[in-house]
């Protein structure tokens, strides 16, 4: 299954690039991940939990950044198994581009699964692969851009906000701070 | 006044009284002292090279007791091909071993190539989990596609064989000329490329094998849902295990559906027999349906090209056909059987066609391994018949129910030798056909069309005239095409002391009712009540050595040699009756279960005769055996010629492409009918099959090899709203004229019959609703493919 989409980013691309190569971004942003080490250079190894249709699995894998433009474009490949109940791997080229209001994210995404997950999932394949990218580069913006912008106004919401939303913009804030 | 016992009676199914009532005993019923659990592990890739199975920390998780790989059966022998085919230039086909375990590389999703066996089943799946974890297995390029895997000869299913071509087939090869030269000087030549789909088997009751080793005595005993018991003891014994016969000893009991999926020998058989002699405790395994999906021999997957050449006026002059057939990754047993000699040989039909050429050629691909399915190749052949005659009718503006009657061989033409191998013994092809017509009103039909126009729907019409060659068979026959086995069947009568009867067949019941219409044949000819008579099957420690249930071949087959045991039993009955009458042997009449001598009123019942044969003080000794049981090996002289006239009637919705099927008519001829009950419900079985794999099932792989239909969710079985009542009709009875039943078989013949009327009708409604554009739908005929045909 393959796809297409892109996203506007309000930080400079400078900012967006850095936080891809962040392997705490990517953890945060990989959806269901429960760990993640290794660097750029050896790929990171990464442990997720996903549930695809009727099948739950655990997935280790190997996550990698290739193909590496500096400051403008890189492959974000995985290859999770998971056991008995198949495996799933995919890649996104990933594009940067500066806009007037930060930073055009674009990105194709392919990916395939198989065993069991294909078997008892296959319907369901391309909306969950649509989700996962999806998620992930929400959850991307989400780290990137102002926390400002993005905070709730008033006090006392906060009981409201779940993990995600009390997440967002840290990276901004860390690199900034 | 319909009889109420015997041969032609409709006597209830005495089997449905348990498998409706619960009480049926199935291989995973059976539990066992001290059993342990095995779980396969199986690929999930459909090609890869295995570089490591990793098994150490599977042998030491709670409760594991062995684990096994492909390196443990390394030295055992491979699940063999059951025929030996050659390829056109002589070469004998390509056999590759297909292992207990793969080993080396894995060759399809669902390949096992590992076996754990736990104390426990949750405990062997977790083992299972890790072995998949930690094993390390590099995915190759998968080979899905035929076609591309014939002409891509550097990507291999199996390393030794470049083209991934196991045969290239030509029956007749020396027909070949005459055709291609018939076919050039044709007025008219009809072209047709078609596919017929891959099926799931489906089985009600996955497969599922107990293993057990008696370190006492050194014997193994093999439960399993098997529809031929002592095929499977051969097949391990003299191919894959070694382990002698007669210290195998092989037990299929009740059997839930199987439809040619469980002929076959599958690998998980030997892993529980190894594994209970390792552990010397009972091994137990079970198919998830899951499993039965990816690892149940699937049918069918043919892609044709088919020829029909012919004169302006539809009489047929020649037929060719081209066709790519899946066998999967491996060959199963039967798999190089089904695409050529139960197909080539039936590609005339039961037409008088002068010339005929069949070119099969055989692939090995990714997939799971293809084989023999109710009807087995013959619904394939039907289907290229019956669709390019359909065809060709459009294309000369001629009428297709006349073009049949006159290109059907008439009655008066038997025994009749087809261009493609057979000697057809007899049958009326022109009353089954104006039976069918007769029963579907078809000069009623404008007016019904006109009723489901006023509704919005194109109804239309869908005729196929069908021939199957079936109770399989002559083993002389068999042999000269390549059988590695004969194929006659055995049955063994005992009548016990008090007059009641054992009777032990060869041929296995998993669904046919053999349990009541063999006890109804035997107590028709002993004239008894069937209540004395018990059907035995389905353990080699009982039965005689007989070749199991498929092919329509048990009533066929292993019923006459039932009938024949009875013979034995009614001469040596005479005989004794002779001694205790004080009369000639050949002045001793048999009758309504009394021996009697001819024209006096002396006589001796049947009870009385068998209590003197095991109580023999009133006994000729001196020339006679006592005791009373007789065996009987049959083998035919021919195959039988079962043929009919199917009509289907369906309305199409152009708005959705839905299809509903409005009436079903069946005229059979099965030759003599034993139980009309249950010969009806067999076509309604097979119908039915048929209907789903014309308007529902299909079997689909991704390019990556990934089986996409591999659950209930997305491989469409068809239901009870599928289904249309069917009107069956099996009066036009032309005899079986080689056996002394008078039968042909009744089991496929729905699933052979009725896909191509279903599709034909298909096609009939969108031509008369103005679709004329639309030539073929491929099946399954979904209402994406019929709405895509009318749009496109």
């Amino acid at each position: 299954m393959k796809l297409s989409d892109s996203r506007e980013i309000g930080a400079d691309p400078a900012t967006v690039w850095a936080a891809i190569l962040n392997p705490e971004v990517l953890k945060e942003c990989i959806p269901g991940c429960e760990s993640m080490t290794g660097s750029i250079e050896t790929g990171y190894e990464a442990a997720v939990v996903q549930k695809v249709g009727p099948v739950k699995a655990h997935f280790t894998g190997i996550v990698q950044l290739t193909d590496i433009v500096e400051g403008r474009s890189l492959r974000i490949s995985g290859e999770g198994k998971g056991g008995v109940a198949g495996f799933a791997k995919g890649g996104a080229n990933v594009t940067l581009e500066p806009i007037p209001s930060g930073t055009r994210l674009s990105y194709d995404v392919e990916a395939s699964v198989g065993g069991k997950i294909a078997q008892l999932g296959s319907r369901i394949i391309d909306g969950f692969a649509r989700k996962m990218a999806d998620d992930f580069f929400t959850r991307f913006q989400k780290a990137v851009e102002d926390p400002v912008e993005e905070e709730p106004a008033a006090a006392g919401t906060e009981t409201a906000m779940d993990g995600e939303e009390k997440q967002r913009g840290w990276f901004k804030r860390l690199i900034g701070g | 006044m319909p009889k109420d016992h015997g041969i032609g009676a409709s006597s209830k199914r005495r089997e449905d009284v348990r498998f409706l009532t619960g009480k049926g005993v199935y291989t995973d019923d059976l539990a066992l002292h001290g059993e342990v659990h095995a779980v396969m592990v199986r690929s999930t890739v459909a090609h890869g090279s295995i570089k490591a199975v990793g098994t150490a920390r599977a042998a030491g998780m709670p409760g594991v007791l062995a684990v096994f790989t492909g390196e443990d059966f390394a030295a055992v022998g491979g699940n063999p091909a059951g025929w030996l085919i050659n390829s056109r230039d002589g070469t004998p086909m390509r056999e590759p071993k297909r292992p207990v375990l793969a080993h080396g590389k894995v060759r399809h999703v669902g390949d096992a190539y590992a076996a754990v066996v736990a104390e426990t089943y949750e405990q062997a799946r977790d083992a299972a989990q890790a072995v998949s974890d930690d094993s390390e297995i590099t995915e190759l390029p998968a080979i899905v596609d035929m076609a591309a895997a014939v002409a891509n000869p550097g990507n291999r299913v199996h390393d030794e064989i470049p083209d991934n071509l196991c045969f290239d087939w030509g029956w007749i090869e020396d027909n070949r000329a005459a055709v291609d030269a018939a076919i050039k000087a044709a007025p008219h030549v009809t072209t047709l490329e078609l596919v017929n789909n891959r099926l799931v088997p489906n089985a009600m009751e996955p497969r599922a094998s107990i293993g057990e080793y008696f370190p006492g005595t050194g014997d193994y005993k093999l439960t399993t849902t098997s529809q031929n018991p002592h095929l499977t003891r051969l097949l391990i014994a003299a191919f894959v295990m070694g382990i002698p016969e007669n210290k195998l000893q092989v037990v299929a009991p009740d059997v839930g559906g199987g439809f040619g999926s469980k002929i076959y020998h599958y690998g998980e058989e030997a892993v529980v027999l190894a594994a209970a002699k390792k552990l010397a405790r009972p091994v137990r395994w079970t198919a998830e349906r899951s499993e039965s999906f990816l690892s149940d021999a699937h049918g069918r997957d043919h892609v044709t090209k088919i020829e029909l050449a012919c004169e302006k006026d539809g009489t047929f002059i020649a037929f060719r056909t081209e066709t790519l057939a899946n066998v999967g990754a491996y060959l199963s047993n039967f798999s190089t059987a089904t695409p050529t000699f139960l197909h080539g040989t039936l590609m005339a039909g039961p037409y008088k066609v002068p010339n005929v050429y069949v070119n099969v050629k055989t692939v090995f691909t990714n997939t799971a391994p293809v084989d023999a399915y109710r009807g087995a190749g013959r619904p394939e052949a039907t289907f290229s018949l019956e669709r390019v005659v359909d065809k060709m009718c459009r294309e000369l503006g001629l009428d297709p129910f006349e073009v049949r009657r006159k290109n059907l061989i008439t009655k008066d033409m038997f025994p009749y030798t087809t261009p493609v191998g057979l000697a057809y013994d007899t049958g009326d092809y022109q009353a089954t056909l104006d039976k069918a017509i007769a029963m579907a009103d078809v000069a009623g039909f404008e007016a019904r069309r006109a009723a489901s126009a006023a509704k919005g729907k194109l109804r239309g019409m869908g005729l196929s005239t069908w021939i199957e060659a079936c109770g399989i068979a002559p083993s002389h026959l068999v042999g000269v095409l390549g059988s590695r086995v004969g194929l006659y069947d055995a049955a063994t009568v005992r009548v016990n002391a008090t007059g009641s009867i054992s009777v032990m067949t060869g041929a296995h019941s998993h669904g046919q009712g053999h349990e009541t219409v063999f006890a109804q044949i035997v107590a028709d000819k002993l004239g008894i009540p069937e209540s004395s008579v018990e059907i035995v099957h389905g353990d080699t420690a009982k039965i005689p050595f007989g070749m199991g249930s498929y092919g329509s071949r048990s009533l066929a087959v292993c019923g006459v040699a039932m009938a024949k045991a009875v013979d034995k039993i009614i001469a040596k009955g005479k005989k004794i009756a002779a001694h205790m009458l004080e009369a000639a042997e050949g002045d001793i009449t048999f009758e309504d279960g009394k021996f009697a001598v001819a024209g006096t009123d002396k006589a001796k019942t049947f009870g009385e005769i068998a209590f003197s044969a095991y109580v023999p003080h009133n006994y000729p000794l001196e020339t006679l055996e006592p005791g009373l049981e007789e065996t009987s090996f049959y083998d035919p002289a021919n195959f039988t010629y079962p043929a009919g006239a199917y009509l289907c009637e369906v309305e199409v919705d152009a708005e959705t492409g839905k299809v509903d099927i409005a009436a079903f008519r069946c005229a059979d001829d099965f030759g003599n009918i034993m139980n009309p009950m249950i010969v009806e419900g067999q076509v309604h079985g097979g119908v039915g099959q048929g209907i789903g794999q014309a308007l529902l099932e299909n079997t689909h792989y991704d390019e990556n090899g990934q089986l996409l239909t591999g659950s209930f969710m997305d491989y469409a079985m068809p239901r009870a709203d599928d289904v249309p009542f069917y009107n069956v009709d099996y009066s036009c009875q032309t005899p079986c004229t080689h056996n002394p039943l008078g039968v042909k078989g009744c089991g496929e013949a729905g699933a052979i019959g009725s896909p191509p009327a279903v599709v034909n009708a298909v096609i009939d409604a969108l031509h008369r609703g103005g679709h004329s554009h639309v030539t073929h739908i491929d099946m399954p005929v979904s209402p994406s493919r019929v709405w895509s045909a009318i749009n496109g």
